[in-house]
């Protein structure tokens, strides 16, 4: 599913007339917005049952270039990181559509 | 640990403040957006949303662990797992402002700020000493 996708299911399940398309990629797009600026102030997103988005810090290392072996200097960088929650972890496994 | 925790709320409140619906509505909104992704992970499907990241779900095969506390050997069953993997966007987002995660961020820009400055001072002194050299070959 992409995020088109995504859009047009959300605006299936909302038959309002007073929402537009374009409405509905606003709100998507708000969303991930909001989560993604949450993770660049090093904040943490937790959403119950559905998992956890939070930043993770890596080190500076000296690193290897794997075809010619040279010793390479990796800087310090933040990775963002997402820990699935325990209820959706459950359905994945057991295909559960629907709480 | 310090950092602030973003959940439902604020996502909630980010979308009342985008479009004009209720709280209530933009609540829903939410939810429903969460529910749609879920409901596509639980069918085994990849959501992909551009600019953000990748959820995929992998199977992993039977193999065999080990309890760490006796040695003994048991089998881990077969599994599908969740896994997220950030867009470039994302990432560069992340790195962005060079913050280690749970400092407040005013502190940085202040430093930004006086690199800056430091820069500018640089530029200046360069410029100053060049012109000084073309008076001396004057």
């Amino acid at each position: 599913m992409t995020k088109s996708e995504l859009i047009q299911k959300l605006a299936d399940l909302y038959p309002d007339p007073r929402l537009y398309h374009k409405d509905f990629e606003r709100v998507v797009n708000k969303i991930f917005e909001e989560m993604g600026s949450a993770l660049a102030r090093g904040d943490r997103v937790e959403l119950r049952g559905f998992g956890a988005f939070s930043v993770r810090n890596r080190e500076a290392r000296v690193g290897r270039n794997p075809r010619t072996g040279a010793a390479v200097n990796v800087s310090k960088k933040n990775l963002p990181f997402f820990k699935a929650g325990k209820e959706l972890r459950k359905r994945i496994n057991n295909n559960i559509s629907q709480v | 640990m310090t950092g602030k925790t973003v959940t439902r709320i604020d996502l909630a409140a980010a979308v009342y403040r985008e479009i004009g619906l209720s709280r209530n509505e933009s609540a829903k909104l939410v939810e429903s957006v969460l529910s749609i992704i879920e409901t596509s992970l639980v069918n085994g499907e990849t959501v992909k949303l551009s600019s953000f990241g990748t959820f995929t779900v992998r199977e992993k095969n039977e193999r065999v662990g080990r309890n760490p506390k006796t040695g003994e050997e048991v089998p881990i069953t077969p599994r599908k797992v969740l896994t997220f993997r950030a867009s470039h966007a994302l990432k560069d987002l992340v790195n962005s402002s060079n913050i280690e995660s749970n400092h407040s961020s005013t502190d940085i820009t202040k430093t930004k700020d006086f690199s800056s400055e430091f820069y500018a001072e640089d530029i200046k002194s360069n410029l100053n000493n060049l012109s000084e050299g073309k008076e001396s070959l004057e």
